[in-house]
């Protein structure tokens, strides 16, 4: 790692100076126009209906309420049962913890056979799985709703972890595979002439290294599982509809006056934890994928 | 301890031969070096010993038990590689008893040994630390210990020195030295560096495309080089190699490039050599001596003088060829003048001009 240079600063110009000015001017204008809609929503949120049919969208609550939070929370109505979001929370909940751990677990399985243990065809195994990652979504879902029918499982917890497991693969192999092949392998022949095996090698030894990598991989697949709508809703069945389905059932309700502040309240709590995942671990994915590209 | 015997060994990667026909028989105790400039095969070689690469063709024999398809685990050896290869997450004294513990030995032997071969590298106060807080020469040492307390009756270094700065590289060679004639254990080690071969080895292979080219003491390989390629790639500075023809002048032998002559009929030859034969004259610096008042001595005209500390490397002309030569610093050789040597005749080579082979 090289240090940064400590040099001092050349003074700018009276030139440069207003070009700085004017790029963060700019800066700051963008960065007020993609911060205005979640303005605009925490604002909503936390007023009362009569406030907001006023109509003036960018005013600040004149009485702070958080009634819509708590309503979408436990008692908003998606069809005919008035129960919130809480739901579809636990629900997805339920869908992301195997989903994320087994998709990983397999994609770093996957990854270290293919780039330590040189089977025969691994290349072509490799390129069709990467192959599998660029078909759409959408070819599979047919085929998939059939293939659960059959077996029985069709609308339930395991069916749509299942599915989240197969679409994640060919991603998470792709990520650690890259990362593996970044490793000397010196390491796995040491390790060889030790005496470790296949699953020794690679929880000794590989697993305890792929700390950096892992990280990354639970940022996409969190986020990436969380946000998902289309699998939940065909997959999961009635009883484990993901929060997102959830959210679009409360915001479609049409019964009566739209409840803009509880509509608001539920979006901005269906999508906390992704963005609690991208806050906290901001610095991780950075240094995750960073470390990728030097030598572990 | 064990012998090595590799026989008719062919190793390819697809249909890319790397080692072809190899035979090989290296004694029980031995120090053989395998010398050779980058893909060569011979890091190849050492993997398919090591049980890491897969053979095409042939036979490994260690103590005459064929092992050619047995697990590297299985077969008692001991490897270090350049990259030192410690596992990162583990410390030094984990890095050390990982073979053991995979073989589920018990705890207290796992600590004599891991202890034993710490003191014997000096490493025991490293024995807590995580190799990412090690320097260069301290993480080979900790991969020559894990070779070490796996009593492992072959020893496979590949490369080991090269990551290693000059000063180090020159104190761990002396370690490995000092090792083998403690352990008395067969030693392969792999290496292009003519330096480490030449102090270390009982023998030196040298390969080049997956043929071993030479196997011979140091000396010998040094000294008779079987071919034009082992003669240029040993010796630093580089063996001086002029084109000519060797020509019968009365009952004398002459070899003859351009102007310039020079009387070999010293030069034991292994075979009857007819006039107007074309070879080349492979010389090595310092066996062109600053003359004495000899009679044969010969004038040449220093172009160029490369002080080396010891002695001084000077490139000069004699009758139209360039040679270097190796004189000492109170010769009083300076560029631009004149300087009278003698040519040892007997310890220079003459090669084949077509095949490179020794004549």
């Amino acid at each position: 790692m090289s240090k940064r240079s400590t040099a001092t600063k050349r003074p700018l110009t009276y030139q440069e100076v207003w070009g700085r000015i004017g790029i963060y001017a700019f800066l700051g204008v963008l960065a007020l126009f993609f911060l205005l809609p979640l303005y605009v929503m925490l604002v909503t949120s936390f007023k009362s209906m009569d406030e907001i049919r006023l109509g003036l969208i960018f005013s600040l609550p004149q009485q702070f309420s958080i009634d819509a939070w708590i309503k979408a929370w436990t008692s908003a109505c998606t069809g005919l049962e008035c129960t919130g979001l809480q739901v579809g929370f636990g629900n997805s909940v339920k869908i992301l913890v195997p989903s994320v751990i087994f998709s990983i677990l397999l994609g770093a399985i996957n990854g270290y056979a293919l780039s330590f243990w040189k089977v025969k065809g691994a290349n072509v195994l490799f390129a069709c799985l990467l192959l599998g990652s660029f078909v759409p979504y959408q070819v599979f879902i047919y085929p998939l709703v059939r293939f659960y029918a059959q077996t029985g499982i069709y609308g339930s917890l395991p069916a749509i972890v299942i599915t989240h497991i197969i679409f994640g693969m060919p991603v998470m192999t792709l990520l650690f595979r890259n990362y593996y092949s970044g490793l000397p392998v010196e390491l796995f022949k040491a390790a060889r002439i030790d005496g470790a095996g296949f699953w020794k090698i690679f929880i000794s030894i590989i697993l305890p290294m792929s700390v950096p990598i892992a990280i990354v991989a639970v940022i996409m697949q969190v986020t990436a599982i969380w946000n998902d709508f289309l699998l939940g809703l065909v997959f999961a069945g009635r009883e484990n509809l993901p929060m997102t389905v959830q959210l679009n059932n409360i915001v479609n309700t049409t019964t009566g006056e739209r409840a803009y502040n509880v509509n608001m309240a539920a979006t901005v709590l269906t999508s906390l934890v992704p963005l609690t995942v991208y806050l906290v671990s901001g610095r991780w994915f950075v240094r995750g994928i960073a470390s990728g590209a030097v030598k572990g | 301890m064990s012998s090595v015997s590799l026989q008719n060994l062919e190793i390819s990667y697809g249909n890319v031969p790397i080692v072809k026909n190899l035979d090989l028989t290296i004694e029980d105790g031995e120090f053989l070096v395998l010398l050779g400039p980058s893909g060569c095969g011979k890091s190849t070689l050492l993997s398919a010993i090591g049980g890491l690469a897969d053979v095409s063709g042939g036979r490994i024999l260690f103590n005459d038990k064929d092992v050619t398809w047995t697990d590297p685990k299985d077969r008692g050896i001991g490897m270090v590689f350049q990259s030192y290869a410690l596992y990162p997450t583990m410390s030094v004294e984990r890095n050390l008893s990982f073979g053991l513990r995979i073989a589920g030995i018990d705890r207290a032997i796992i600590e004599k040994k891991v202890k034993w071969a710490a003191d014997l590298l000096q490493i025991t106060h490293l024995l807590d630390r995580k190799p990412s807080a090690l320097s260069g020469g301290q993480r080979q040492r900790v991969a020559i210990g894990r070779a070490l307390v796996r009593d492992a009756d072959i020893f496979l270094f590949d490369e080991p020195l090269s990551n290693l700065d000059a000063k180090l590289r020159a104190e761990l060679r002396l370690e490995i030295k000092k090792l083998h004639k403690t352990l008395k254990s067969t030693m392969i080690y792999v290496t292009h560096d003519q330096i480490e071969a030449l102090t270390l080895a009982d023998r030196i292979a040298v390969m080049k495309d997956g043929i071993i080219q030479q196997l011979d003491t140091p000396l010998n390989v040094y000294n008779k080089p079987a071919n034009e390629f082992v003669g240029s790639f040993l010796g630093s500075p580089a063996m001086n190699k002029v084109e000519g023809k060797i020509v019968a002048d009365g009952d004398r032998l002459v070899f003859v490039a351009g102007d310039f002559r020079l009387d070999v009929s010293r030069y034991p030859f292994a075979q009857k050599i007819e006039s107007g034969r074309p070879a080349v004259l492979g010389l090595r610096p310092e066996h062109i001596l600053p003359a004495k008042g000899e009679a044969q001595a010969i004038e040449g005209k220093v172009s160029l003088i490369e002080p080396m500390g010891s002695s001084i490397l000077a490139w000069s002309t004699f009758d139209g060829i360039s040679l270097s030569h190796l004189v000492g610093q109170d010769d009083g050789c300076e560029a631009d003048s004149t300087f009278p040597v003698t040519i040892d005749i007997q310890k220079a080579s003459f090669f084949d001009v077509g095949t490179g082979w020794r004549l």
